[in-house]
């Protein structure tokens, strides 16, 4: 039987958010820290991801991935106080926090914590593309496995790409075909703006006069053993082809880029409730979830656009988690009382109009925090309430952005004086249209590339 | 600041790519070759926008082959930004550079692109395969 190790903070996972929350842990004074991490280096996606645009709001520079996680690593590798097992996959996480994983040298690793933080980041949804009628020949990639390919094994995959979905993944691989010399045919997008960030579909789509087909889909794939092409339509209001729309691109290689989910099997595994919109563990300020001791951050928390926040979010997750692990020492019963308490006493926050989620989802009254949500469509300009109080004023918005937002003492101060005791209720964020401008989506339904 | 004739009186949109707000800005070359420049929330969506008509520039990030790597590909980008235009060429120039491992984030890889003066560098660490247990 293995022996079962201890350790104060546990940290799964070594992207960028298991990076950043294991420096905060020891800075907060844990003095004993392991990271998780299943692949043979640190940095998770981000060493696959050599484009620029990464650390802007950090360093105030535009780094590359690999450039910004080389921020975090040497301190994390320098740190005796930092125990690091790579080549480690976790298989199993208790509530009760006793986490199984194995190592080819070492087998089965038990390692008992005081604190743990996720940090597993998110895998690649294919779902959509299960859908596509047609043949199921190769070449068909995701798009982050099409980026592993090229940029890290130095295999590319085809010559003459179409890419489903508009996300960043996609648009990044767009231009990364292009430069090397492959034709990317055209990117359709189902909605009818754009996923990614504009600033991508202006240097990755209209640098390269890659065509971008909005409110549009690939209803057939062609090919037996190969793909040969595809047939992509206009999709009604309802998302549902329309009939006589088809169009037959010839390609040898179809990238899907329909989003990103949270992976989230080991929280399943601790019984951690998660929130059906982020696909994320519901967590506090402290990023703690409904678990005591078990804190969450980065994209296995909610899919960040930016690096420069799951920084943020796992800089206050391993800090908290650290304040848990250390305050545990009391009688357990004692700890647990006041776990209940704290539970009970928060406000639990909603999405309400024209918000598509909210994190954190509950609040100890009075803590000053930043809330960050995403809309469920663009929008020209918009206002946010916090139930009736007014928190501020966002123009340009697009659910491809995650908006930040302070939340003040005065602000407590009027939800108090509309509410009464706030504990335990629960209130909702909501984004009202600015009326003197009205919502403006794209008027046509194909976009061509720019004459 | 006065523009050449080409851009003169033209009017063109364009999203600022210089930070992750993505700025609509809207460009307008008047009749007496000023530049009037709409839509930046920062002075840098103004400098952008005024670029992108005169001497548009990027970044580019790409891959070189590695030998004695731990992984057979480095990945390297231009110290600053490059001549849109010369994007193709820079990556046929790089197509057939092959370096020895190990490397730093940082080191030259290939000084002077194409006589632009501006320096390819890496953007991460390489080490030697024999280095690694
Ligand atoms: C293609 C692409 C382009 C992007 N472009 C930008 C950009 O331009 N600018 C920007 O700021 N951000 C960008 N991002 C976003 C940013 O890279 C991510 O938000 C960030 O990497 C998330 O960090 P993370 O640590 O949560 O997850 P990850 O980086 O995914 O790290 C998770 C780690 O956990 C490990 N792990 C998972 N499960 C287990 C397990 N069971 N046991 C042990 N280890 C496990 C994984 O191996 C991985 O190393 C981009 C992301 C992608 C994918
Ligand atoms: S104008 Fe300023 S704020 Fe707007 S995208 Fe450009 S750099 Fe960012």
């Amino acid at each position: 039987m293995t022996k079962t190790r201890q350790t104060d903070v546990a940290i799964i996972g070594g992207g960028p958010a298991g990076l950043a929350a294991a420096i905060a842990a020891r800075k907060a004074g844990a003095k004993h820290v392991t990271i998780l991490e299943r692949s043979h280096e640190l940095g998770g996606i981000l060493q696959q991801c050599i484009h620029n645009g990464f650390g802007l709001h950090r360093f105030q520079e535009e780094l590359t991935g690999p450039e910004y996680a080389y921020r975090f690593i040497p301190e994390v590798q320098k740190d005796p106080g930092i125990e690091l097992y790579l080549n480690t996959m976790v298989l199993d996480l208790s509530s009760q926090q006793e986490i199984t994983a194995i190592h080819p040298d070492f087998g089965l690793v038990k390692l008992q914590a005081r604190a743990t933080v996720l940090a597993m980041g998110c895998r690649e949804r294919t779902r959509g593309a299960l859908s596509i009628p047609g043949t199921r020949p190769a070449g068909v990639f995701t798009a982050g496995t099409a980026q592993r390919f090229v940029n890290i094994d130095g295999y590319m995959p085809g010559k003459k790409v179409v890419i489903l979905g508009s996300g960043d993944i996609g648009l990044i691989m767009a231009r990364r075909f292009t430069l090397e010399g492959a034709k990317v045919e055209a990117v359709v997008e189902i909605m009818p703006y754009p996923a990614g960030l504009a600033r991508n579909i202006a240097q990755c789509l209209e640098d390269f006069d890659i065509p971008l087909y909005l409110s549009s889909t690939v209803t057939t794939i062609h090919g037996k053993d190969r793909v040969e092409g595809v047939t992509i339509s206009q999709v009604d209001d309802k998302w549902q082809p329309i009939p006589g729309t088809g169009r037959y691109i010839s390609c040898d290689t179809l990238l899907l880029s329909v989003g990103l989910i949270p992976e989230n099997e080991l929280s399943q595994a601790a019984n951690i409730p998660l929130d059906a919109k982020t696909g994320g563990a519901i967590v506090d300020e402290n990023r703690e979830t409904l678990i005591p001791g078990i804190f969450a951050c980065g994209n296995v928390l909610h899919v960040h656009d930016l690096v420069d926040y799951v920084s943020e979010e796992a800089e206050i997750a391993g800090e908290a988690a650290t304040r848990y692990a250390l305050s545990k020492a009391d009688a357990d019963a004692k700890a647990n009382e006041r776990d209940k308490g704290r539970k009970a006493q928060q406000v639990v926050i909603k999405p309400g109009e024209n918000v598509r989620y909210v994190l954190p989802q509950r609040l100890t009254p009075g803590a000053e925090a930043d809330l960050f949500l995403r809309v469920t469509q663009p929008m020209e300009a918009i206002t946010l309430y916090l139930d009736g109080v007014m928190l501020a004023r966002k123009r340009q918005v697009r659910p491809s952005e995650m908006l930040k937002i302070r939340l003040r003492p005065n602000h407590w101060e009027n939800l108090r004086q509309n509410r009464g005791d706030l504990d335990g209720k629960e209130i909702s964020l909501t984004a009202a249209l600015q009326p003197t401008q009205p919502t403006r989506l794209e008027p046509e339904t194909v976009r061509g590339a720019r004459p | 600041m006065t523009i050449d004739g080409k851009t003169k009186g033209n009017n063109r949109k364009m999203t600022c790519i210089t930070c992750p707000t993505g700025c609509q800005l809207e460009v307008r070359g008047g009749a007496d070759g000023e530049l009037e420049i709409t839509g930046f929330q920062c002075r840098r969506g103004e400098e952008y926008a005024r670029n992108e008509v005169l001497n548009p520039k990027r970044v580019l990030t790409t891959t070189v082959k590695v030998r004695n790597g731990v992984l057979p590909l480095l990945p390297v980008r231009t110290a600053k930004a490059i001549p849109k235009g010369l994007l193709e060429r820079s990556m046929d120039t790089l197509a057939d550079l092959e370096i020895q491992a190990p490397v730093r984030t940082g080191d030259v890889i290939l000084a002077n692109l194409l006589d632009t003066g501006i320096d390819v560098i890496a953007s991460r660490d390489m080490e030697k395969v024999s280095n690694v247990g």
